[in-house]
């Protein structure tokens, strides 16, 4: 079978100790290794950011940048303290990045979410109160295919309190003058 | 009550948290890891397969070659054309061979370089045009007649007669390009065959119910022995709607080796799987009479099928059926072959069959009301069919809220003060409008029984649980099952559980697609929660609990109750012609603003405001979600997506940096509006939102561009080099003109 060394890895503040052969993936220790399946993995190579995770030198203060756990071997990332979405939430319950996520339909099917999330809040650590073009910007390597993108831009001005949760997504329903047609029967079809 | 509010979606914490469970999230204690060999080759005969080598490699467990499941399974009972793994044959590049399950993926993945597939390769064919002329070279044995999936011929009242006597007439050729639908999570199944003969999968599939029926016709193995889970889903659009390769080689990987068995595709394998947009060349005829009032419309239309059939023969009908609304046709014909060729499979992407000839359309009749002097929208107003109408090809409208969404975006985006060259040179709008199903009168496989089904059971603590086989792939079903308790039973809709997707716990239902599940589950669940809600009433109670108490005391037994769906009968009196016929239909309307550099090519969206009616928006942030996707991916058919193969059928970067999808940079503004038309029939008034919307952005995008620079780009993607090419036509057409003006 394949040779496997022993590893130290930091996640999450807790410290790790596994035997895992040299060409295992970050993402892949984390997955598989520890059950941190928050991480995801859509692509095998980079393209997505599913798999985005937070890193820092051991011991260097706040959370970090945004790296791409899939095309970091776990080998390299052992002088790294990582942060992963199941990271993110404290004591208080969920980071505001989370919870204006989960308030303003930000996420459809969720896949993309957690490393679209940690990209979030790599950018509001080091940029509390970003533009739309610098959240765009921070955003860009996270493809998400469910939202076109926009209520995750509203989220993260959520989260920074760029913009007020009530004042998020306003009604623009419109209701259509020619049918005043509810609860009526089904009218006749004209030929 | 909760009808109509942006509640929080049901599942928004366990997404956000990273907890919620997708299939490859799921193992078991002994779970083998398998992967399948894919054919290097378009089309080839397999002549022997040696295994051996695999067998011996370190960590294998089990193999599987296609003699072992000869089988023949598809969706459409009629096309059933496909087998789990290639049995004699490949037929494209990446068509699933051989499977080989181990201790871990890596070992499999080892072993698979050791099977010897000896291969005799055959001449294949890969355009439409080709599989036509070369019926010798057969793709796919279930065609009848040479390589056609399907044939379909349908006209409406005197086409050629309305298009002599017609004012204007454009006349052209319109190619659109295949492209797919990339979820970002890639397809995975787990199967777990237990000692009492009963199998469970896990699968990431949007339709759980076919692949039961599938797998216990592959498998050979009664369908109550079958169950399907459908865990948290990463995105669908569609391309999850057909059984898999993975699926039937995991389950009979674990009836063969006893242990638990997953296979998870790589980005690569998605590919392959497919199942995406059609390509289709139309040559489309558009006439107006002087009134500009839709004469005629007449289109021939030659889809690219790919390898298997998949839903082709539904996209044969859709191609033509679903043109016909929001204008009124005078006269109308469509004719539509599906071919067979060797590539990856098509199938529904998002906007099935009708997102390609809508674009053709709406391109074509700005063309023809500028002959008549007629302004976008006016035409477009002119031609509104109205409600409660039926279409030239005998759909029932019933709602219809078109003439509000062209308002909308009419006013929202300038356009009386910004389209016509007012922006000035290299900027412009356009303008398109569509209309798309809620569902299908016709199910897939034809039956008498409701095509969904929805429980409700109400413990005496107040929980609610419904159980509804509907899949939520992120559209939110399991959030509007919440809702729809909470508006009937007034029930807190965060107290209510929703057990989905499992076809040994929930009614059937027939799955995400068609844009039926708002409707139809809607109308299942309503039905369910009324009955309970009228004995919660005549109990009477303090508090929701209290009630549940007093009306199980009364009922002497636990409370519960079922809803359905059942299909009414709709469509025109011909063969095909229920085949469209859906109770409701969405509309909607977009108009697009882009910039265009003249000397390069280089052009973006700048914006896009799209309305949409979708009868009652029964959560006005899951519609907007719907809407503001639907024009994101519809913009990046416009912009950049395409699968491109080369002459022997190997698709080029099969990846996410080669097949390029939109990033945050890439996409447009989106402004997005919703139009209530209460519709009579749909559960509180809705429609679908989840596919109309994606329709009108191409076109208005491609109408823009003309508004931009006076071109008529006819051909996906809007590639640079191609408006570049374009721009200088023109341009030279401008200077021959100069030069007869001064001779």
């Amino acid at each position: 079978m394949r040779l496997s060394a022993l590893i130290r890895l930091n996640v999450n503040g807790e410290d790790h100790a596994l035997a895992v052969p040299a060409q295992r993936t970050l993402l892949e220790a984390l997955r598989y290794e520890l059950g941190l399946i928050g991480s995801k993995q859509g692509c095998d190579k980079g393209d997505c950011g599913a798999c985005t995770v937070l890193a820092r030198p051991r011991g260097a203060a706040g959370r970090g940048e945004a790296i791409l756990s899939c095309i970091t071997l776990a080998h390299d990332a052992q002088e790294l303290a990582i942060t992963t979405i199941e990271g993110l939430a404290g004591p208080q319950g969920l980071d505001p990045v989370q919870r204006a996520f989960a308030d303003c339909g930000a996420l459809q099917c969720g896949f993309c979410q957690p490393g679209m999330m940690l990209s979030a809040r790599a950018l509001l650590d080091r940029n509390p109160k970003p533009t739309l073009p610098q959240i765009k910007e921070a955003l860009s390597g996270n493809l998400c295919r469910c939202t076109g993108y926009t209520k995750i831009y509203e989220a993260v001005q959520v989260a920074a309190g760029l913009r007020s949760p009530a004042q998020r997504a306003p009604v623009r329903s419109e209701r259509a003058e020619a049918s005043d047609s509810v609860a009526q029967p089904v009218k006749e079809f004209a030929p | 009550m909760s009808i109509g509010e942006r509640f929080p979606k049901s599942d928004g914490v366990v997404k956000a948290d990273g907890s919620g469970l997708y299939t490859d999230d799921i193992a078991f204690p002994r779970m083998l890891h398998a992967k399948i060999l894919r054919s290097p080759h378009a089309h080839a005969r397999i002549r022997s397969i040696d295994l051996s080598a695999a067998e011996a490699y370190p960590g294998v467990v089990a193999t599987l070659v296609g003699s072992e499941l000869p089988a023949k399974y598809g969706v459409i009972p009629w096309t059933q054309d496909e087998t789990a793994l290639a049995v004699e044959k490949v037929r494209h590049v990446g068509d699933a061979v051989a499977c080989v399950a181990a201790l871990d993926e890596q070992a499999a993945d080892e072993a698979l370089r050791l099977i010897r597939v000896d291969y005799e390769v055959l001449p294949s064919v890969l355009t439409p045009e080709d599989a036509l002329a070369h019926p010798e070279i057969k793709v796919n044995e279930k065609a009848k007649v040479g390589n056609i999936t399907k044939h379909v011929h349908l006209q409406f009242g005197e086409v050629d007669e309305a298009v002599a006597g017609a004012a204007a007439v454009a006349r052209e050729t319109y190619h659109y390009a295949g492209s797919t639908h990339v979820p970002i999570e890639p397809h995975c199944a787990v199967a777990r065959m237990d000692a009492d003969g009963n199998l469970t999968v896990w699968s990431s599939t949007q339709i759980p119910h076919y692949v039961q029926r599938e797998l216990s016709r592959v498998l050979g193995l009664p369908q109550s022995r079958v169950r399907v889970i459908q865990p948290l889903l990463g995105g669908a659009f569609g391309g999850k709607s057909d059984p898999f390769a993975l699926e039937f080689c995991v389950a009979k990987l674990a009836i063969k080796t006893g242990r638990p068995v997953k296979i998870l595709y790589t980005r690569e394998e998605v590919f392959y799987a497919h199942r995406g947009r059609h390509p289709m060349k139309m040559d489309v005829t558009l006439a107006l009479d002087r009134d500009g009032r839709i004469a005629a419309v007449d289109n021939r239309i030659l889809i690219d099928g790919g390898a298997y059939a998949s839903f082709g023969l539904v996209t044969a009908y859709y191609a033509g059926q679903l043109l016909t609304g929001p204008y009124r046709f005078g006269t109308y014909r469509f004719d539509s072959y599906r071919m067979y060729t060797n590539k990856p499979p098509c199938g529904p992407k998002r906007g099935h069959g009708s997102v390609q000839p809508r674009f053709a359309f709406e391109v074509a009749l700005d063309e023809a009301a500028a002959m008549l002097g007629i302004d976008p929208m006016e035409v477009r107003r002119r031609n509104f069919i109205g409600e409660f109408v039926e279409t030239v090809n005998g759909q029932k409208i019933t709602s219809n809220g078109f003439l509000k969404c062209l308002e909308l975006v009419e006013e929202a985006s300038g356009w009386k003060e910004r389209h016509g060259g007012k922006l000035g040179r290299g900027r412009g709008l356009g303008v398109a409008g569509s209309m798309y199903i809620s569902g299908t009168a016709y199910p897939v496989y034809p039956n008498e029984m409701p095509q969904s089904g929805v429980l409700v059971k109400l413990d005496r603590s107040g929980r609610v649980a419904i159980f509804s086989g509907a899949s939520d792939i992120g559209q939110g079903v399991n959030t509007l099952l919440c809702q729809i308790a909470a508006e009937e039973m007034h029930c807190d809709p965060r107290e209510v559980t929703v057990v989905a997707a499992d076809t040994d716990l929930t009614p059937v239902d027939l799955g995400a697609y068609s844009s039926r599940v708002t409707y139809m589950v809607g109308l299942a669940a309503r039905e369910a929660c009324q009955k309970l809600a009228a004995k919660l009433q005549a109990a009477g109670g303090a508090t929701f609990a209290e009630a549940c108490q007093r009306a199980e005391a009364a009922e002497g037994a636990p409370l519960a109750a079922t809803g359905g769906y059942r299909t009414q009968k709709l469509g025109g009196d011909y063969r095909g012609g229920t085949i469209g016929a859906s109770p409701a239909y969405s509309f909607t309307a977009h108009v697009a603003e882009v910039s265009v550099d003249e000397e390069t090519g280089i052009w973006k969206v700048e914006k896009i405001w799209a309305a949409h009616d979708c009868g009652k928006a029964l959560n006005p942030t899951l519609v907007e979600g719907q809407i503001e996707g639907s024009v994101y991916m519809g913009a990046a058919e416009a912009q950049m997506e395409e699968m491109v193969y080369d002459e022997k059928g190997l698709l080029f970067g099969p990846s996410l940096l080669d097949y390029r999808i939109p990033t945050s940079l890439d996409t447009p503004e989106l402004d997005s509006f919703i139009v209530e038309s209460i519709d009579p029939g749909g559960p509180y008034g809705a429609k679908e939102a989840g596919e109309g919307p994606l329709h009108p952005a191409i076109p208005a995008i491609a109408n823009a561009i003309h508004d931009a620079c006076g071109i008529r780009i006819r051909e996906l993607p809007f590639y640079p080099h191609r408006i570049l090419k374009l721009l200088r036509e023109r341009d030279a057409r401008g200077a021959r003109g100069k030069e007869r003006a001064a001779s």
